[in-house]
């Protein structure tokens, strides 16, 4: 068990075993986002409040679920790195930040083209709404602080750091928005007590979390191959692969 | 203070009389002597200590002129304006947390010291804690006065401060720490450390904001203290480590 981690720390090696994985996680996500955001947009009945404005929960929800995820990972990756020095974690912990990011965006922005038709404005300061944007601001704190230094093992291991940092204080914050929310305003309407979804509904929204994730596991390992081969580029190894390739 | 009474009377003795115990490099030397040498560099830089509290100041000034003088409207939003703009200044005294340090080289030697860092860099936060936040606390009743914060919450808001800042202090030197090695840190360390504050701040104007409308206060001041004794467990530990890849880089 032991021996198969250590030999999946090595870059060489992460390489060939990922190269076996990919395409299974790549079809598996193309497939289920397919079949999810088929099945959720056109064939799950109207909500009968909300109509067919409900629908973008399909890509919302999903979103949502990575965008904390991926943070979590991160910070994970960041203690293997920073504990057993496995360079794949940090490079693999890079390569997610801006992934992460992205979900958060998305989930921020979707929510906002929902909310204009169902609350009838862009933005409510509203407690999901507030620890998804400090969220966003954790990830830019993360990539800005990778960015910022010039030796890429300092910003490896300062990254790792705010990673883990970040994570602890995550449930912290969230608890805290949730005690600002309920503190100053009063509750108009409730987001987080969703109604029971009929089983229609449900089935394509489980399709495409599991699509989401495939998709985040596929593309993280495609990058952080590439990043294997950037940061590898001056070993022997990777020197006889281009030579093959080209 | 885990000392025992021998113990404790030798640390009263202080570095006048040279502990007989630990003739030298004991830890509780050092971290009086940490404490020591900060607490007088920063009395010796007047400016630095006094800055913040200049920007506190202004910047309140900013906000009656700029939203309304309408003493009404002010006290509504006084607890908010004074928690962020006590937050903003602490935030700001921040940046020259270990900078002085890091570039004489003397993080170098905290570094190389046989003791703990992560003891070193608390008493280094303390001082500054000391000479920022208590000073902010200080004075924001009386800044409150002239936002016509309502009577009765004046003690609620210098508490809450004085709690609160000492976690802004200990998240914050994580940031600073992470930063100093870099040369234009100071925007970056504003990014990374805000929405770190933003629990300290909701638990800070809610106490004040609790003590205007005449609810129970000890469960924000609670909160206040929990964060403060979870910032003090993990803190040490991560502006130990980031000081190290710091100095590494």
């Amino acid at each position: 068990m032991w021996a198969f981690i250590h030999k999946l720390g090595s870059p060489k090696w992460f390489y060939t075993i990922s190269a076996r994985l990919l395409p299974w996680f790549w079809a598996a996500a193309a497939l289920l986002i397919a079949v999810g955001s088929i099945w959720g947009l056109a064939f799950a009945p109207a909500d009968y409040q909300q109509g067919n404005s409900f629908r973008i929960i399909y890509v919302h929800v999903p979103a949502a679920f990575l965008a904390q995820s991926i943070f979590v990972a991160m910070a994970v990756s960041g203690l293997i790195f920073l504990v057993w020095k496995i360079k794949i974690a940090d490079m693999a912990a890079a390569m997610m930040a801006p992934l992460g990011a992205a979900m958060t965006f998305i989930a921020l922005f979707s929510g906002a083209v929902w909310g204009v038709p169902t609350w009838g404005t862009w933005w409510m300061w509203d407690a999901r709404l507030t620890s998804m944007l400090i969220l966003l601001f954790l990830y830019v704190g993360v990539i800005a602080l990778r960015g910022a230094f010039s030796s890429r093992d300092s910003a490896s291991r300062a990254a790792s750091v705010l990673a883990m940092v970040g994570v602890i204080n995550i449930p912290i914050i969230k608890y805290s928005v949730d005690w600002w929310y309920t503190l100053h305003q009063p509750a108009t309407f409730s987001v987080t007590s969703r109604p029971a979804m009929p089983m229609e509904m449900w089935m394509p929204l489980l399709i495409m979390v599991l699509g989401f994730y495939c998709f985040f596991i596929a593309l993280t390992l495609t990058r952080t191959r590439s990043e294997i081969l950037r940061r590898e580029s001056t070993k022997r190894w990777v020197r006889e692969l281009a030579g093959e390739g080209g | 203070m885990r000392m025992s009474g021998t113990e404790a009377s030798v640390g009263k003795a202080g570095p006048a009389t040279p502990s007989h115990r630990e003739p030298r490099g004991g830890l509780r030397v050092a971290l009086h002597a940490t404490f020591k040498r900060d607490l007088t560099l920063l009395m010796r830089r007047c400016g630095e200590v006094f800055n913040p509290l200049v920007f506190f100041a202004l910047v309140i000034t900013l906000f009656p002129i700029g939203i309304s003088p309408d003493p009404e409207l002010l006290s509504t939003i006084a607890p908010g304006l004074l928690w962020v703009a006590a937050l903003l200044a602490a935030l700001l005294s921040l940046d020259s947390l270990f900078r002085g340090d890091y570039d004489d080289g003397s993080l170098e030697q905290l570094l190389l010291s046989p003791q703990p860092l992560a003891a070193l860099a608390l008493a280094k936060v303390a001082v500054h804690w000391l000479l920022t936040g208590l000073p902010l606390a200080l004075m924001a009743p009386v800044l409150g006065i002239m936002l016509s914060l309502p009577a009765g919450s004046y003690l609620v808001l210098a508490l809450s401060l004085a709690l609160g800042s000492a976690s802004l202090s200990l998240i914050g030197a994580i940031g600073a720490a992470l930063t100093v090695g870099l040369s234009r840190g100071g925007v970056l360390l504003s990014l990374l450390v805000l929405p770190l504050y933003i629990p300290v701040l909701i638990f800070g104007a809610g106490a004040v904001q609790a003590a205007i409308l005449g609810d129970g206060i000890t469960a924000h001041l609670a909160i206040l203290g929990a964060l403060l004794a979870v910032a003090l467990m993990f803190a040490p530990w991560a502006i130990a480590a980031s000081l190290r890849i710091s100095i590494n880089g």
